[in-house]
C-alpha cells in the first residue's frame, strides 16, 4: 500500500494531508456510532453533536502531529467525554451524570490499553442508538433542508462543507441550518427514542422519505450546472443500507434500497461524453452495472418474503427492474409496467404517477393512447409548471406527427426547467424543423 | 464513492495459526465484521474460497500453459476470499481493512475495482465485453 494510507497502529507522525483523509475516514465509519453514544450518555442530542465535532477538531489538530492512535472511534469517543465533564465542571454542576460519564471514561482507558483495544461502545446496544439518531435528525418538526442536512452530517458522517458541496449551498447556510435544527429539536423537548409502535409506520415513511430526496437529488439536480451528482445518490444507497440493517422486517426499507439500485445500476449510461442527459431509449444498455441489477433484485425479494405487500417504494424499484432487465425499450414488458403503474396510483395517487403511466401506455398501446392521458393530465393543471409533463407531451405530439405542437410543447418544458443542460436539450429540439 | 476489493491473503504461518483456533470464534469473528461492514451500508459482495487442494494454477511461463494441482508448495501466500465495499475514499478502504479480524501470517491486499470510466469507451473489444455481460445478465434476468 502506499505512503498516503498511514499505518494506524504506529504512532508515527502523518503529513497533515494524509491525516486529514484518514480522519475524513474514521469520521464517516463511526461519527453515528460516537454521537449516538454520547446522546445517551449525556441525554442531549444536540450537545452531543456538538461535543463529537470539538472531538474531531481535536483529531484534525493533534493527529497529524502525534499519528492515528488504533482505535480512533475509542479515541474521539473518549475526546468528547471528556470535553463533556470539562463543560460540567465549568458550569460547576457536579452531578451523577459527572460520576457516571467519569467512570464510564476510567473504564474505557483500562480496556483500551488492552492491545486488542475493545470498542467505545456496545456493538448490541449502539444499533438502537443510532436507529433513535436516525429518527432525531428526520424528526417532523424539521424543515425538509434542516432533515436533509441533519441526517447526512449525524448519520451519514459528511462534514459541513461535503454537505453544502453537494446541495450546492454555501456553507454559512447548512451550518446555520444545523445550528437552528438542533435548536428547534431542543425547543420541542425531542426526544432521544425510536417512535412509539402507533406512529412508527409515518415516521419511518419520513426517514425514507428523506433519504429518496437525497438519492434524487443527486439523481436528477433541480438547480446548477451538472445533470447528476451520483456522489450524493451514493451516500443516499449507503444510508438506505444501513437502514435495512436497523430494521430489516420493514419492507418499504429494502424496497428503497431495491429501488435505488436498481435506479443507479442505469447512472453510467444517462449522460453522454459532455455531460447531456441520455433518454432511456437511446441509454447503451451495455453500460448498465449489472451487478448493481443483482443487489437491487434481491433487495426487492427480500420486501416481498416479507410478504405484506409491495408499497411505493417497493412498486417503483418493479417498475425500474422491468426496464433494467429488458435488452431493449421494444424488448420491454410495457404491459407489465402500466399495470405497476396503475397499483403505484393505488398506493401513493399523484399527478406525476399519472404522467409515467401515461408514458407506459403510449409504449404499450401506442401514442395516440398515452396522449389523450396526458392531454387529460394538462387539462387539469395540476402539473401546469412541471416541465416534464410538457417534455412528454412533446414526445407524444412528434410521435403522431404534429411536428409544430409539439416544437412549441418543448419550448414550454425549456421554459420551466432549471436545469441548464436540460434546458440545452430541449431548447434544441424546440427548433429543430420536422421534430428529431 | 469508489469501489475497492479486500483480497484475503494467508501464508503457511496463518493457515496453521487458524487451525489451532475453534472454528466457532473465527467465524463469529468473521461474521461480526461483517456484519459491521453490512450496518455501515458499505459491504456490496464477498466470497471465501475452500482450501486450497481444491485449487489448480495454470503456469503460463510454459507454452502451451502448465496446470499443476494445489496445494502450491511454491507459493507462500494464498488468495482465499475477497470483499467488495463501496466507499468514499482510499482511506476509507484502509480503515475496514485494517478491522478485518486476522492473524499474524495474514496479508490483505486492497484494489480498486476498475469502473466503466477506466476504458477507453470507443475501443471495440471493451464494446465487445460490455455486450457479452448484458447478454449474459439477460440470461440470468429470464432464468
Amino acid at each position: 500500500m502506499s505512503d498516503d494510507v498511514t499505518d494506524g497502529a504506529a504512532a508515527r507522525p502523518a503529513d497533515p494531508e494524509s491525516a486529514r483523509r484518514a480522519v475524513a475516514a474514521v469520521w464517516r465509519i463511526e461519527s453515528a456510532r460516537i454521537v449516538a453514544t454520547l446522546t445517551r450518555t449525556v441525554g442531549d442530542f444536540a450537545l452531543a453533536e456538538d461535543l463529537a465535532q470539538d472531538a474531531l477538531a481535536e483529531a484534525l489538530a493533534q493527529w497529524p502531529a502525534s499519528g492515528i492512535p488504533s482505535n480512533p472511534g475509542a479515541w474521539l469517543t473518549a475526546v468528547a467525554k471528556r470535553r463533556a465533564i470539562d463543560g460540567w465542571r465549568r458550569r460547576e454542576r457536579y452531578d451523577d451524570r459527572l460520576a457516571a460519564i467519569a467512570h464510564d471514561l476510567e473504564r474505557e482507558q483500562a480496556e483500551a490499553t488492552d492491545a486488542a483495544g475493545g470498542l467505545p461502545y456496545d456493538p448490541d446496544a449502539i444499533d438502537d442508538d443510532v436507529l433513535r439518531l436516525v429518527f432525531v435528525s428526520c424528526h417532523p418538526v424539521l424543515s425538509r433542508e434542516a432533515r436533509v442536512a441533519l441526517t447526512l452530517r449525524v448519520v451519514g458522517g459528511l462534514t459541513t462543507e461535503e454537505i453544502a458541496r453537494a446541495f450546492l449551498t454555501p456553507v454559512a447556510t447548512v451550518q446555520q441550518r444545523i445550528v437552528r435544527a438542533k435548536k428547534t429539536l431542543g425547543a420541542a423537548g425531542v426526544p432521544f427514542e425510536v417512535p412509539p409502535r402507533s406512529e412508527f409506520p409515518e415516521r419511518l415513511g419520513t426517514v425514507l422519505g428523506v433519504l429518496y430526496l437525497i438519492f434524487n437529488e443527486g439523481h436528477s439536480a433541480s438547480a446548477g450546472p451538472d445533470l447528476m451528482r451520483p456522489e450524493l445518490s451514493r451516500e443516499a444507497l449507503r444510508l438506505a443500507r444501513v437502514l435495512a440493517a436497523l430494521v430489516p422486517r420493514e419492507p418499504e426499507v429494502h424496497g428503497l434500497v431495491a429501488l435505488m439500485e436498481l435506479t443507479a445500476a442505469r447512472f453510467p449510461a444517462r449522460v453522454d461524453a459532455a455531460g447531456d442527459p441520455v433518454l432511456l431509449a437511446d441509454q447503451d444498455r451495455r453500460r448498465w452495472d449489472r451487478s448493481a441489477i443483482t443487489r437491487g433484485r434481491a433487495a426487492l425479494a427480500r420486501a416481498d418474503a416479507l410478504g405484506r405487500g409491495r408499497g411505493a417504494y417497493a412498486l417503483q424499484a418493479a417498475i425500474a427492474e422491468q426496464h433494467d432487465v429488458a435488452a431493449s425499450v421494444d424488448d420491454t414488458d410495457w404491459a407489465s409496467i402500466v399495470a405497476l403503474y396503475e397499483a403505484l396510483g393505488r398506493a401513493a395517487p399523484s399527478p406525476v404517477v399519472e404522467l409515467n403511466r401515461a408514458v407506459a401506455v403510449s409504449m404499450a398501446d401506442g401514442p395516440e393512447a398515452g396522449l389523450a392521458l396526458v392531454d387529460e393530465l394538462a387539462a387539469d393543471g395540476r402539473l401546469a409548471r412541471y416541465h416534464p409533463l410538457h417534455g412528454v407531451r412533446a414526445e407524444l405530439l412528434e410521435r403522431v406527427g404534429r411536428a409544430d405542437d409539439a416544437r412549441a410543447a418543448f419550448a414550454e418544458a425549456a421554459r420551466l426547467t432549471a436545469n441548464e443542460r436540460e434546458r440545452a436539450v430541449l431548447l434544441a429540439r424546440a427548433s429543430r424543423p420536422g421534430g428529431r | 464513492m469508489a469501489k475497492y476489493m479486500l483480497i484475503m491473503r494467508a501464508s503457511d504461518e496463518a493457515v496453521a495459526a487458524y487451525q489451532d483456533m475453534p472454528f466457532e470464534q473465527v467465524i463469529e469473528a468473521m461474521g461480526r465484521y461483517n456484519e459491521e461492514m453490512m450496518k455501515a451500508g458499505v459491504l456490496l459482495a464477498g466470497e471465501g474460497l475452500t482450501d486450497a487442494s481444491d485449487g489448480f494454477v495454470v503456469d503460463f511461463s510454459a507454452e502451451p500453459p502448465l496446470v499443476t494441482d494445489g496445494p502450491y508448495g511454491e507459493t507462500k501466500e494464498l488468495f482465499n476470499g475477497f470483499w467488495i465495499l463501496e466507499v468514499a475514499s482510499k482511506e476509507e478502504a484502509a480503515e475496514w481493512a485494517k478491522r478485518c479480524p486476522l492473524g499474524p501470517g495474514s496479508k490483505l491486499e486492497v484494489r480498486r475495482v476498475t469502473e466503466i470510466e477506466d476504458f477507453p469507451q470507443d475501443n471495440e473489444w471493451i464494446q465487445k465485453e460490455a455486450g457479452w455481460r448484458e447478454e449474459q445478465a439477460q440470461r440470468a434476468a429470464k432464468a
